[in-house]
C-alpha cells in the first residue's frame, strides 16, 4: 500500500511539469490563435463568430492555388530528398566504416551549426549571374554567358533540400543500422540479384525510416519561411508567406489564424493519406 | 551413394591469418553431414565458401561434379539456414517461405501450392498470414528451414541454427531436424560447436580446428575412437593425464599413478579415458583389465550424469569416474575406497597434443 | 572559509556593477536606430539601463497589438502607420509635448508629424529622422534610369528589382503619371487605380531578376552585379556608392517617396520618464548628427547640420537638385481598410506567371 502511493506521488510529480508545458506552452497560445480564427468583425466593431476567414481560403484562387503549389512543391523536395539521401545513408551504414561515418555525419550537421540564413546566403554567392558556380563555367568556356540559376525555382529546391535533407539522412540511417546483413545474404541465397534485394528487403526494412524522415522534411519545407522568400524567384510564393503577410501586413489576425489552422490540417491530411498508401502506421514509423 | 559434395584442397587467406587450411572431404547424397569445432575453427568460413559468400583463396569446391567457382550465391543450388535465421521482418510466413520461388518466376499457383505444402511439413499448416515477430523461437526455426527447403536445394547447409534456442527446446529441434532431414533426403551440412547436437543428429562428423579437419567419422567412431588428442578431448567427456613415463608396458603419469597398455609401439605423451570406460567392482579378473583402488574424494551428483571424484592410491591425479545411478552403488560416499577397472582398449594415447 | 569566500564574493558582486539595479528603459525600434555609442553615453548620463529590440513597422505594430501596449517604454513606427493602427487598437498613449525639447527639432517636420498623427484631438509622435525610397543605378549599364518607370523598361530587362511591398505600388502609381495619395479618400478609385498598377506590374513582371525582401538583399542584389535598376533607400544607394562609383542612389523624376520615423510610447509603457528623456537626448544636435553620420539617414533635429560629414552632404548634393527635394512625397497616413486591398494587389502580382 505503502508502496504504491509512492509511486502515485512520484507518478504526478513527474507528469505535471509535462502537462504545464504541454498546456501553457502549447494548448493556449493555439487555442487563442483557434477563437480568433473563428471571428471577424461586423459593422460595429464587434468580434462576432464567423467562418468567413475560413471561406477565405477556398474563394480566393491565390489562397488555395498557392496551397497547392506549395504542397506540391514539398512532395517534390521530399522526394528529391529520398532519392539523394537514401544512397548517403546506405553508404553512411553500410559501406564505410564506423570511424569514418561519425566524421561524416559531423559533416552534414555543419549546415544545422551556421543555421539556414547563413546557408541561404552561402547558395547566393554559389548561384548569383557572378556567382562562383557560373564564374567557373564561363572560365572553363562551358558557357559563354552566365546561367540565371539564382532567384528561381531551382534554386530555392536547392536550399529547401540542403536544409531539410539531414533530416531524411539520419531516421534511414538508424534503421539501416539494425538491418542485419544476413538478410541480404538470405534473400541473395534465395535467387534474389541486387535490384530485387534493394526493392524487396531494403527498401521495406527501411520503411519506417523513410517515413519518418519524410513527414519531417515534408513539415519543414512546407512550412519554411527563408528559403523561398531568398533564394525563391519572383514566382516563389510560397504560403507561409501569405500567412506571415496576413497577421504583419494587413493585420487580418482572424484570416491569418484560419490560414494557419489550414495549413497544419492540410499538411496533415497530407501526411495521413501517404501513411495510408504506404500501408505504414504511424506508432510504427514514430518508434 | 553417388558424392554431392566434393571439396578439393580448400583454403581461405585472410590478411593476417589462415582460415581454412587445404581441406579435403567428399559429403553422399542424402547424408546428415556435421562439422564440428570451436569458434573460431573456420568452419563459418568454410560453409560461406560452399554457399559462395566468401571466395576460396585456393582449391575447388564441387556439387555433383559441378564446378562452383565464380557461380554467385543466388546461382548455387545450396540453401542456408543462417545462425540468427534472417527471417525477413516486414514479410509474413507465406511471404517468406514464398521469397525464393518468386525470384524463380513460378506461377502463383505452383507458389502456393508448394508453400503450402512446405508449411504442412514443417507443422506450420495455418500459420500463413503470420507475422514472423509474433513466433515463437521454434516456429521461426522451422519457418527458416521451410523458406530454404522449398527451394529444392541439392544441399541445406546449418549455421548453427540452434543456438540462439533455450536448452528444452534445443533438444526437441536436434530430433525433428535429423526427422526431416529422414524424410526428406535431402543432405544437410550442419555446423555447430555443440558436440551433442553433432553426435545425436549426423551420420558422419568432421571435427574441425584450426582450419584442418581432425577427424571424419561417423559419431560412433568418433567417440570410440578419436584419431587425435584434440578429437578425444573436445568430443565427449575425457579424463586427461599427461604421461611422463614409459619403461616397457607400465605408463606413469604426472601425478605418479601406473597403468598398464600393451601392444604400444610408440612413446605416448598424453592419456584420455572417458568416466564411462570404468568398471566399478570389477567381478570377473581378466589380464586385459587393470584394476586398481581409488578413494572417493566427492560425489558429483547429476542425475543420469553423476560422477566419481576419486583418487588412485598413491597418486596426485584426479579422476572422474561415471556412476549408475541405481540401488547397486546407492551407498558409496566420501572417504570410500572401492576398486575400479579399466580395459586397455579405453585407454586413448597420444604421441602429442 | 566557504563562507567567507560566498561573503567576498557577493560584496565585489555588489559594488562593482554600477548599473546594478537601477531603473531599465525598454526600447523597440529599427537596426542602426540606437547606436551602441550613443546608449553607453545615455547610460553613463541618466544611470538608466537601456534595452533593444530590433523591428519593423509590421512587427511592432503585432508584437504591441498582441501585448495592447505593453512590454516596452519607447517603439519608433513610421509616421504614416501610427494613426489607423491607433484607431483600431489603442496601444499608444498621446505625447505630452511639453515634455518635449521642441526647440531643438526642425519645425515643418514636427508640425507634420503632429498632423499625420493626430487621433481625437491628440498627437501620438515625435519626428526622429527621415530617408527617400527612390533608384539605386547601376549608372554604367544604366545611364539613363531616372524614373520610377525604369523599373518597367524593357531596355533593362533581368537586370530589375524591387521589393514587392506597398511603396512598389505607390511608386508605380507615381510613374504613371497618377496621384495615389490623392485618393486617399476614395476608395472605389484607389482600387480602380491598383487595378492599373497591377496590371502594369504583372505585364513587366518577366522584366524582374528578383524581389528584394530586406536592407540586405537590396544591397546584395545591386552590389552582385545580379540587377542593375533596382528600387532602393538613400541610405543603401549611397553605402554601395562608397564601394562601388558607379553605383549611385537616384531621385525619380516623379517624386522619390518620403517616409519618416518617429518616437511613440506604447499605452502601457513603464517608464514614461526615461522615454522622453532618451527623446531629448538622441534628437540633441550632436548626437541627431552621430546617428546620421553612421547610419546616413536624415535628421529631424535642427541643430545637427552643423555636426554633418561633408561625405553626407555631398551624398546628398549628388542625388537630390532641389526640385528633387521639392518633389519628394511625403506619405500620409493610410487609411484603415487600404493595405487589404494592396496586400491582394500584392499576391496577385506574386502568383502571376
Amino acid at each position: 500500500m505503502q508502496q504504491k502511493k509512492r509511486f502515485n506521488t512520484t507518478f504526478w510529480l513527474l507528469i505535471v511539469p509535462v502537462l504545464l508545458w504541454l498546456v501553457v506552452l502549447i494548448v493556449l497560445p493555439h487555442l487563442d490563435l483557434l477563437i480568433s480564427s473563428f471571428q471577424v468583425k461586423n459593422s460595429a466593431g464587434e468580434n462576432v463568430f464567423s467562418l468567413n476567414n475560413y471561406l477565405a481560403f477556398f474563394n480566393n484562387d491565390i489562397y488555395w492555388g498557392t496551397f497547392l503549389k506549395t504542397a506540391g512543391y514539398a512532395v517534390f523536395v521530399t522526394l528529391l530528398a529520398f532519392v539523394i539521401s537514401f544512397p548517403v545513408a546506405f553508404y553512411l551504414t553500410k559501406v564505410i566504416s564506423k570511424k569514418y561515418a561519425g566524421l561524416l555525419v559531423l559533416l552534414l550537421l555543419i549546415p544545422l551549426w551556421v543555421g539556414e540564413l547563413v546557408t541561404v546566403y552561402g547558395w547566393m554567392i554559389l548561384l548569383g549571374d557572378h556567382g562562383v558556380i557560373n564564374h567557373f563555367l564561363l572560365f572553363l568556356g562551358m558557357i559563354d554567358k552566365p546561367i540565371n540559376m539564382l532567384y528561381t525555382d531551382l534554386s530555392m529546391v536547392i536550399g529547401l533540400l540542403y536544409m531539410s535533407m539531414l533530416f531524411m539522412v539520419v531516421p534511414i540511417m538508424t534503421t539501416l543500422e539494425s538491418l542485419d546483413d544476413a538478410y541480404i545474404e538470405a534473400a541473395s541465397d534465395l535467387g534474389a540479384g541486387k535490384w530485387t534485394i534493394f526493392t524487396k528487403i531494403i527498401i521495406p526494412y527501411s520503411m519506417p525510416g523513410i517515413i519518418s524522415g519524410a513527414i519531417i522534411v515534408f513539415m519543414l519545407v512546407i512550412g519554411d519561411f527563408l528559403a523561398p522568400d531568398i533564394l525563391g524567384g519572383k514566382h516563389s510564393l510560397w504560403f507561409t508567406e501569405q500567412i506571415y503577410s496576413k497577421f504583419l501586413q494587413t493585420f487580418n489576425w482572424g484570416e491569418g489564424a484560419a490560414f494557419g489552422f489550414l495549413l497544419l490540417f492540410l499538411s496533415s491530411a497530407i501526411v495521413w493519406l501517404a501513411l495510408k498508401l504506404s500501408g505504414q502506421k504511424l506508432e510504427k514509423v514514430g518508434s | 551413394m553417388d558424392t554431392i559434395l566434393e571439396i578439393k584442397k580448400l583454403s581461405k587467406h585472410f590478411a593476417d591469418f589462415t582460415s581454412v587450411d587445404g581441406i579435403d572431404f567428399s559429403v553422399e547424397e542424402g547424408g546428415f553431414f556435421s562439422i564440428l569445432g570451436p569458434s573460431g575453427c573456420g568452419k563459418t568460413t568454410l560453409l560461406r565458401m560452399i554457399s559462395g559468400f566468401e571466395e576460396e583463396s585456393e582449391g575447388e569446391i564441387l556439387i555433383r561434379g559441378k564446378s562452383m567457382k565464380g557461380v554467385p550465391p543466388e546461382q548455387r543450388p545450396v540453401n542456408i539456414v543462417f545462425q540468427s535465421l534472417a527471417l525477413f521482418p516486414m514479410m509474413n510466413v507465406k511471404e517468406n517461405v514464398a521469397f525464393g520461388l518468386k525470384r524463380k518466376k513460378l506461377q502463383k499457383n505452383v507458389i502456393d501450392h508448394k508453400v503450402a505444402q512446405m508449411l504442412g511439413r514443417v507443422g506450420l499448416s495455418g500459420f500463413e498470414r503470420k507475422k514472423v515477430t509474433e513466433l515463437s523461437g521454434g516456429q521461426r526455426q522451422r519457418v527458416a528451414i521451410a523458406r530454404s527447403l522449398v527451394m529444392e536445394p541439392s544441399i541445406l547447409l546449418l549455421d548453427e541454427p540452434l543456438g540462439a534456442l533455450d536448452r528444452k527446446l534445443r533438444e526437441h529441434m536436434k530430433i525433428e531436424l535429423k526427422l526431416l532431414q529422414k524424410e526428406l533426403g535431402t543432405t544437410f551440412i550442419y555446423i555447430t560447436h555443440d558436440q551433442s547436437e553433432a553426435l545425436v543428429m549426423s551420420d558422419k562428423i568432421a571435427v574441425m580446428n584450426k582450419g584442418r579437419f581432425e577427424q571424419v567419422d561417423t559419431p560412433r567412431e568418433l567417440y570410440k575412437n578419436p584419431k587425435t588428442a584434440f578429437v578425444a578431448s573436445f568430443v565427449g567427456e575425457s579424463n586427461r593425464f599427461e604421461i611422463i613415463h614409459k619403461e616397457g608396458d607400465v605408463l606413469t603419469t604426472k601425478g605418479q599413478w601406473k597403468l598398464t597398455k600393451s601392444g604400444l609401439d610408440f612413446t605416448p605423451v598424453v592419456l584420455y579415458i572417458r568416466p564411462e570406460a570404468f568398471i566399478l567392482s570389477p567381478t570377473e579378473e581378466r589380464k586385459d583389465i587393470s584394476v586398481f583402488e581409488v578413494t572417493i574424494k566427492t560425489v558429483l551428483f547429476d542425475g543420469a550424469n553423476t560422477k566419481l571424484s576419486t583418487f588412485a592410491q598413491g597418486s596426485d591425479d584426479e579422476i572422474l569416474i561415471s556412476l549408475p545411478q541405481n540401488a547397486h552403488f546407492e551407498d558409496l560416499c566420501e572417504g570410500d575406497t572401492i576398486q575400479v577397472g579399466v580395459h586397455q582398449d579405453d585407454l586413448k594415447c597420444y604421441e602429442e597434443e | 572559509m566557504k563562507r567567507k569566500i560566498l561573503l567576498a564574493v557577493s560584496v565585489l558582486l555588489f559594488t562593482s556593477g554600477v548599473p546594478f539595479a537601477k531603473e531599465t528603459l525598454k526600447i523597440i525600434t529599427w537596426k542602426g536606430y540606437a547606436p551602441k555609442a550613443l546608449v553607453k553615453k545615455f547610460e553613463k548620463e541618466t544611470g538608466i539601463r537601456v534595452k533593444i529590440t530590433y523591428s519593423n513597422n509590421e512587427e511592432m505594430i503585432a508584437k504591441l497589438r498582441a501585448t495592447r501596449g505593453a512590454g516596452f517604454d519607447l517603439a519608433q513606427p513610421s509616421q504614416d502607420r501610427i494613426s489607423f493602427v491607433q484607431k483600431q487598437f489603442p496601444v499608444y498613449q498621446p505625447i505630452d509635448y511639453a515634455k518635449v525639447n521642441t526647440d531643438q527639432l526642425v519645425p515643418s517636420m514636427l508640425d507634420a508629424v503632429k498632423k499625420n498623427t493626430l487621433v481625437e484631438g491628440k498627437s501620438y509622435a515625435v519626428p526622429f529622422c527621415y530617408g527617400t525610397t527612390g533608384l539605386i543605378v547601376n549608372k554604367k549599364e544604366a545611364p539613363e534610369a531616372n524614373d520610377w518607370s525604369a523599373l518597367w523598361n524593357p531596355k533593362y530587362k533581368g537586370k530589375i528589382s524591387y521589393r514587392l511591398k506597398r511603396p512598389i505600388l505607390i511608386a508605380t502609381a507615381f510613374g504613371l503619371g497618377e496621384d495615389p495619395f490623392a485618393l486617399y479618400d476614395d476608395i472605389e478609385a484607389y482600387k480602380k487605380l491598383m487595378a492599373k498598377v497591377e496590371k502594369k506590374l504583372i505585364e513587366t513582371k518577366s522584366y524582374v531578376k528578383s524581389y528584394w525582401t530586406s536592407g540586405d538583399t537590396q544591397v546584395n542584389i545591386i552590389k552582385s552585379g545580379d540587377a542593375n535598376v533596382i528600387s532602393g533607400w538613400d541610405g543603401k544607394g549611397w553605402e554601395v556608392h562608397k564601394v562601388n562609383p558607379d553605383i549611385d542612389y537616384v531621385a525619380p523624376k516623379s517624386g522619390a517617396l518620403g517616409w519618416i520615423d518617429t518616437f511613440a510610447i506604447p499605452a502601457k509603457a513603464k517608464n514614461v520618464e526615461a522615454a522622453y528623456q532618451w527623446i531629448n537626448f538622441m534628437l540633441s544636435a550632436k548626437n541627431a548628427a552621430y546617428f546620421t553620420n553612421k547610419e546616413k539617414y536624415g535628421t529631424a533635429s535642427k541643430g545637427a547640420p552643423e555636426f554633418l560629414d561633408e561625405e553626407i552632404k555631398a551624398d546628398f548634393k549628388r542625388s537630390f537638385t532641389p526640385e528633387d527635394i521639392e518633389n519628394i512625397k511625403w506619405q500620409p497616413p493610410v487609411p484603415a481598410g487600404f493595405e487589404a486591398i494592396e496586400s491582394e494587389v500584392l499576391d496577385r502580382i506574386k502568383a502571376a506567371r
